[in-house]
């Protein structure tokens, strides 16, 4: 099962490598947007960082593999993996069901919050698409 | 759609997982109109055929069907292919797209020796392959076709143009190939999938047929491989003299350096085309082709690897991006039908 049609929320920052980013203080939650996990196909494999593991921002971090392909997953931001998704291990086609809220990736505590000005909102993300 | 040796190719509609399912449990339909079809006729026919393809000819019986190799004078391969018996001296050969003209470019040198009549007929041709379990019902309770059992062709009418029905496939499911007017397929496709058949893509063909062991040119079939390290042995009669016998024979005596064995990945990994088989340190191989199996759920792959770690049961280590992975040489098919 997937999403049928595109989302992009707007509570949400995106990288052009097609992640997102929803920060809260110092922390955020990363993952891919719906045009990546769209273009991949059905994940069958997610491969996450351990906790504790340093993300630099541009920089792959994680891999997600669907039947067809398999993809590097790159950091919206710098900080600290703080949190990593288990539910994936068994069901990574949460990925493709739900990428904003059950398919989330990894928590991390942010290392410098002003990269977030880098990023596009929901607006500029979808304009980017076309 | 992708583009795919000058076709634009659907690599699948509602998921490769939800198609290629559909085809092991029910019934899929495939657009494989970009296959090459050529039509080989005339009193010098089987003899032509005996020295250009690697079976032997002379078995099929007129309604019959053959796997068979184009090899050139080294033994490696151009092409893999099925040749149909039409008629009495007229037959029907079923290549891949990829290779199309220098499949061509083989059969018109070899053609000059022989009394023979070689036409391209791949524009006169679209294909669909109807695969699965309950393909055959369907099809005949749709199209109201009497089909040939399998590894049999027949000539029938397909929306009252003439057709041909061909019970073969490369899915490993039973199920029938029909070639037809390509003016007529929306309409059948339409007529098909009404009916219950579920449409899929390329990417359910390579995963259903890596599934089964069949091999894919250009994955697990190159001009730098060989019948006998392919496992293929069986689809090769030296005493035809076809072209590249003298080379096959000389490998089936002295055996070969490598060999391709299917294997499947133990935990996590997805193999793909290009990783190498490792054993401890030393690099023993190659993947020849890689996916995930929608039927097991696990990393399945073939591998060209040294003849002595070719054996089922053996384990061996494929680097997957960086990251060892345990693969263990499995026997053909890799997956076996429940009966």
């Amino acid at each position: 099962m997937t999403l049928a049609e595109a989302s992009y929320p707007e509570d949400l920052k995106y990288h052009p490598e097609h992640d997102w980013a929803r920060i809260d203080g110092g922390e955020a939650t990363l993952g891919v947007t719906w045009y990546a996990q769209d273009s991949l196909g059905e994940v069958v494999f997610f491969e996450g960082p351990e906790i504790g593991t340093e993300l630099s921002q541009d920089q792959p971090y994680a891999e997600v593999e669907s039947v067809k392909a398999v993809s590097d997953v790159v950091a919206p931001l710098s900080g600290e993996v703080i949190a990593v998704n288990e539910t994936l291990a068994d069901a990574p086609e949460a990925i493709n069901a739900d990428p904003y809220e059950t398919g989330w990736l990894v928590k991390i505590r942010l290392s410098d919050p002003s990269e977030a000005d880098s990023l596009m909102d929901s607006a500029a993300y979808a304009a980017s698409l076309e | 759609m992708v583009p795919f040796a000058g076709w634009e190719m659907p690599v699948q509609y509602d998921g490769i997982k939800v198609e290629h399912i559909a085809v092991r449990t029910h019934a899929g339909i495939f657009d494989v109109s970009h296959m090459g079809q050529i039509e080989v006729e005339g009193p010098g026919s089987l003899a032509f055929l005996q020295r250009l393809v690697t079976n032997d000819v002379a078995k099929i019986q007129v309604g019959g069907a053959q796997y068979s190799l184009l090899l050139n004078e080294d033994a490696g391969v151009i092409d893999d292919l099925f040749v149909y018996r039409l008629g009495h001296d007229r037959y029907l050969v079923i290549a891949n797209a990829g290779n199309h003209e220098t499949d061509l470019a083989q059969f018109g040198l070899i053609a000059r020796d022989f009394d023979v009549y070689v036409r391209d007929a791949t524009d006169n041709y679209a294909m669909l392959a109807i695969q699965g379990p309950n393909a055959r019902r369907i099809v005949e309770g749709t199209l109201h076709l009497e089909l040939p059992p399998r590894m049999k062709v027949a000539a029938r009418q397909v929306g009252r143009r003439p057709a041909i029905v061909c019970g073969t496939g490369y899915t490993g499911e039973d199920g029938v190939e029909i070639l037809l007017d390509p003016e007529i397929v929306p309409a059948i496709w339409t007529e098909l999938v009404d009916a219950g058949v579920v449409p899929c893509g390329l990417g359910a063909r390579d995963t259903l047929r890596l599934e089964v062991c069949f091999h894919l040119h250009g994955n697990d079939l190159t001009l730098d491989t060989d019948p006998i390290s392919a496992g293929l042995g069986w689809a090769c009669d030296e005493s035809t003299g076809y072209v590249g016998s003298d080379r096959v024979a000389a490998l089936r005596a002295e055996g070969t350096d490598q060999r391709l064995a299917p294997f499947l990945i133990e935990g996590d990994g997805i193999p793909r085309q290009g990783n190498p088989v490792m054993l401890d340190d030393e690099r023993v191989g190659e993947v020849s082709s890689g996916t995930f199996s929608p039927s097991l759920e696990q990393g399945i792959g073939m591998a060209y690897v040294r003849t002595d770690l070719a054996e089922p049961g053996t384990e061996l280590e494929i680097d997957v991006r960086g990251k060892r992975r345990t693969a263990r040489v499995s026997s053909k098919p890799l997956y076996k039908k429940a009966r």
